[in-house]
């Protein structure tokens, strides 16, 4: 056994760092899926009429829809009637301080390394906590609140800014967009909602964590975000979950609008239970995230770090419909022991001279396997578009696979389309010349495939650079350093 | 127009003329031949007329094809006219020795004069699964059953002829062998051409295939080939397809290596109205070498669709894949390259490139490269892109006097010339060579060397 077979085989063994189940009271509904159950949601959230129509409108669709086969997975069949839809920590009531909050939620954030108060303090993030599905505790409205920032949760966006909502829902995501999305459509719990008025720029990171917790409970999150123009917001969402053993079924939706010269800026950390190193358990994630860039000279860059899940499905797009509209992807997804993940994006150029960019790195260990696949079309009107997409895939083990599967469909001869990608090991080469300067082989496979991702990690914001360079290291326990 | 009937229709008839004509198809061949029929008639039922939005055929629809209504030759044509009178190689002073099918059938009054080497078998399909039996029985068919694909089940159950080539073990050809299949009747027509091509241990031996349509009818030929290379033999297969614009053209080259073997191909796409080429490389064992090359140039409203499949089974070897395209007018081309490397085929290199050009507004271009790896100790990597002629270049070429038209035609023949300097036959690479200038400058008619004259 060489020395890299050895710290391979220390990385199948080590388990998931985040572990652990709070047991404080959920307020659940029966299992199962049908008109009634949708009904009970949208009563017991309070919503309008136009609200549940649009829930049964996805129900109806979804019940057409058969569940997509087309991508590079082996997800064993989900029973949709043997799911939670809804469920929401009992105590519901709003906060004034963190002192009223349920302790053992605090608990909960303080394990997972976000404790509200410093991170109020230390960090100037503004948090919109999400636990399971009720949003319980929004810091930082008040200084939003000032320069007519609307940063809340889904529910209260429904009910405070329904105007918003209603013009905005859906517009990005149709409800008959995706098997899942019209699933997220017509059960969605909660989410997160953000309005930037025009010409505002948001004085700081808006972020979410998203958070599964009763056992058994899809979580349908939704967000919706709008940037009028020249405005600017950065949006982070990091997530980590519980050990369990069934699968969770977890299907959100992100929509982001991008009026004229407005820039979003989109960046998640996903670190969900992946299953354990017999790929028993773990979450299914399948998410629709699609970004709009309506007006001229608008701007949205998605960058992301996959870390967990046992099956990934996630394909964060754009439709580059104003002129001169830029977008930027920048993947990380680390898969180990049975993870797999097929994940990518579109680039759907429309507007005259509009330009993307797609940087993906795949790092495939243990038995997993790793998918690229994206989509670059170009359409007969978009002169002068311009595309850049590198897939690098780094294999760490020979029982792990890494795919990639790019489509490049271009209808106009003014385009300037490349696309490259390379697979390949980390070399022996490499190793030994850290060897030789005394770097362990341990840290110079972390330093390699830090280095490897690094590209993407600086284009994270400084406060969630740090976390996903400690999920790298987790999710590659034992071979990085 | 019968364009319009749906894949399924239009599958059940195809179907229902096997059965109806069964017993001709069968007539005079073999039980090994006859026995895998009624298998690949199944197989195509199961699969039907690949449509678009099928992963595999996500940009071309086989209806363009199948749609059509042709004619069928189930009985063994015989041959009286001298090919010489009725055509002419487009590609002159070649010197080979060449075969000549017509309609898929093996010409065996003019193949007398091709002065083969006597080592070298060459007959048609029909006489091979009767003569030899073994060579037939142990390779017929089986490169395609790995493979379920619904265009070569078709052939598979109705291929009544084709070229049959087997060079012996150690036996070096020194010229090429050039296979010449002639289209043409008076009717529309579908022709189901089958070859098996057999390469023995170190031996050594180039092929050029051309196809060509000498009468304006709507033609269909669904070709496909087995090429099987034994131990360190060394194979080349150039194609030619050079077809009137009416036509529409699918072939399948299946070719299975074994070790040490070295082979190349080279599809050169000059004028057909719908093509669709799937090339199928085995790499069965270790340190062999495929190299899989084409260029296609199209124009009107043509359609070339390229897919590759290059399978590492096992370690130690190497593959590099290069596709050109250059469209104009309504033309589109789409490009899929699949790799897959399999569980344990470490120290594998695969290289894949494909480029294109769009030359108008109107030409569209789909490309898929496609990587599937499961080995960590590889090399791999892929490249596309899509794109126009280079200003800064063309205006370097203008500063130093060369006028617009000609730059661009240097620029374009040295885009395509990095598929053309790969041929291992130095006077087919400057043949190669003239024919892409020709074609570039509208040049070349369709049905250069046709006597006819019929556009």
């Amino acid at each position: 056994m060489n020395e890299q077979d050895k710290i391979l085989s220390e990385v199948t063994q080590s388990d998931y760092k985040y572990g652990f189940v709070s047991s404080f009271e959920s307020e659940s509904i029966p299992k199962g899926l049908n008109e009634d159950v949708i009904r009970i949601i949208s009563a017991k959230k309070n919503e309008p009429e136009w609200m549940l129509e649009f829930r049964l409108n996805a129900y109806r669709n979804w019940l057409k829809m058969t569940m997509p086969t087309w991508a590079h997975l082996k997800i064993p069949e989900i029973n949709y009637q043997d799911i939670i839809y809804y469920s929401a920590p009992k105590q519901s009531a709003k906060y004034d301080s963190l002192d009223e909050v349920d302790p053992e939620l605090l608990e909960t954030f303080n394990k997972l390394g976000i404790p509200l108060d410093e991170q109020k303090v230390l960090a100037g993030v503004a948090v919109d906590a999400v636990l399971d599905s009720v949003s319980v505790k929004t810091t930082f409205r008040d200084v939003l609140a000032e320069k007519g920032i609307i940063f809340c949760s889904f529910s209260e966006a429904v009910q405070e800014h329904p105007d918003l909502v209603r013009k905005y829902m859906g517009s990005v995501v149709p409800s008959s967009d995706n098997y899942f999305a019209a699933l997220n459509s017509a059960v969605f719990s909660d989410g997160s909602f953000c309005y930037i008025p025009k010409g505002v720029r948001c004085p700081m990171e808006l972020s979410t964590y998203f958070r599964i917790n009763a056992a058994n409970t899809g979580q349908f999150e939704r967000t919706l975000i709008v940037a009028e123009d020249d405005s600017y917001v950065s949006y982070l969402e990091g997530c980590t979950a519980p050990m369990r053993d069934e699968n969770q079924l977890h299907a959100a939706i992100v929509e982001i609008v991008a009026m004229n010269n407005a820039e979003v800026k989109y960046s998640t950390v996903q670190n969900w239970y992946p299953g354990d190193k017999n790929g028993k358990g773990g979450i299914y994630n399948f998410v629709t995230k699609r970004g709009l860039c309506q007006g001229k000279g608008s701007k949205i860059s998605w960058s992301q770090v996959e870390t967990g899940s046992a099956v990934t499905w996630k394909y964060p797009s754009t439709i580059l419909l104003g002129d001169n509209s830029v977008s930027e992807f920048y993947s990380v997804a680390v898969t180990n022991h049975h993870q797999q993940a097929d994940t990518g994006t579109k680039m759907i150029h429309i507007g005259k001279n509009t330009k993307s960019t797609i940087v993906s790195k795949g790092i495939s260990a243990g038995k997993s396997n790793n998918s690229y696949r994206g989509l670059v079309k170009v359409s007969k009107r978009a002169e002068g578009a311009r595309n850049f997409s590198q897939c690098d895939s780094l294999l760490l083990g020979d029982k792990c696979g890494a795919h990639t599967f790019p489509y490049i469909e271009c209808e106009n001869n003014t385009a300037i389309l490349e696309h490259e990608a390379t697979t390949s090991k980390i070399g022996e080469d490499q190793i030994f010349y850290c060897n030789q300067r005394g770097i362990s082989t341990e840290d110079a496979i972390g330093m390699i495939v830090n280095g490897y991702a690094k590209e993407v990690l600086n284009t994270l914001p400084m406060e969630f650079a740090v976390e996903a360079q400690k999920l790298l290291q987790i999710t590659l326990e034992g071979s990085v350093g | 127009m019968s364009e319009h009937i749906d894949s399924n229709t239009m599958k059940y008839k195809l179907i229902s003329l096997y059965q109806q004509n069964l017993q001709q198809i069968n007539e005079g061949l073999p039980e090994r031949m006859n026995k895998y029929r009624d298998q690949a008639i199944r197989e195509f039922d199961k699969q039907g007329i690949p449509i678009k939005g099928e992963e595999k055929y996500k940009y071309t629809d086989l209806m363009h094809a199948f749609g059509r209504t042709y004619g069928y030759i189930f009985k063994a044509p015989n041959i009286t006219v001298d090919s010489k009178t009725i055509f002419q190689c487009a590609v002159p002073d070649l010197d080979t020795h060449t075969l000549i099918l017509e309609n898929g059938w093996y010409d065996a009054l003019n193949n007398q004069h091709a002065e083969l080497p006597e080592e070298v078998v060459a007959c048609s399909i029909r006489e091979a699964a009767v003569k030899y039996t073994d060579l037939f029985e142990k390779h017929y068919n089986q490169q395609v059953l790995e493979h379920p694909e619904s265009v070569a089940a078709f052939n598979t159950a109705f291929a009544q002829d084709g070229m049959f080539l087997y060079i012996p073990d150690g036996f070096v050809m020194e010229k090429p062998i050039q296979i010449i299949n002639l289209l043409r009747g008076s009717n529309p027509l579908l022709v189901n051409q089958r070859n098996l091509i057999l390469a023995g241990k170190n031996s050594q031996a180039k092929v050029i295939v051309c196809d060509h349509t000498l009468s304006q009818q709507n033609f269909l030929s669904n070709t496909v080939t087995e090429i099987f290379v034994d131990e360190h033999a060394v194979f080349d297969f150039y194609n030619i397809q050079n077809q009137h614009n009416q036509s529409s053209q699918l072939s399948s080259l299946y070719i299975q290596q074994m070790q040490h073997s070295n082979t190349l191909t080279n599809t050169l796409t000059l004028h057909g109205g719908f093509v669709r080429n799937n090339v199928f490389v085995k790499l069965a064992e270790e340190h062999a070498e495929a190299n899989v090359f084409g260029l296609a140039l199209v124009d009107n409203k043509q359609h070339v669709d390229n897919f590759t499949f290059i399978d590492h089974a096992v370690p130690n070897c190497q593959s590099n894949e290069m596709y050109k395209n250059i469209l104009d007018d309504e033309a589109t081309g789409a490009f899929n390259g699949r790799i897959l490397v399999r569980p344990d085929a470490q120290k594998t290199l695969a290289f894949q490139s494909n480029k294109n050009i769009c030359l108008t507004p109107t030409a569209r271009f789909f490309t898929k490269p496609q990587l599937e790896i499961y080995a960590d100790d590889v090399k791999c990597s892929h490249g596309a892109t899509i794109g126009q002629i280079d200003e800064d270049a063309l205006f370097y070429l203008q500063s130093r006097g060369i006028g617009g038209r000609e730059a661009r035609m240097m620029l374009m023949y040295a885009f395509a010339y990095e598929v053309i300097r790969n041929i291992r036959v130095p006077v087919l690479t400057e043949r190669y060579g003239e024919l892409v200038e020709k074609r570039l400058r509208g040049e070349l008619s369709r049905c250069e060397g046709c006597f006819v004259h019929c556009n």
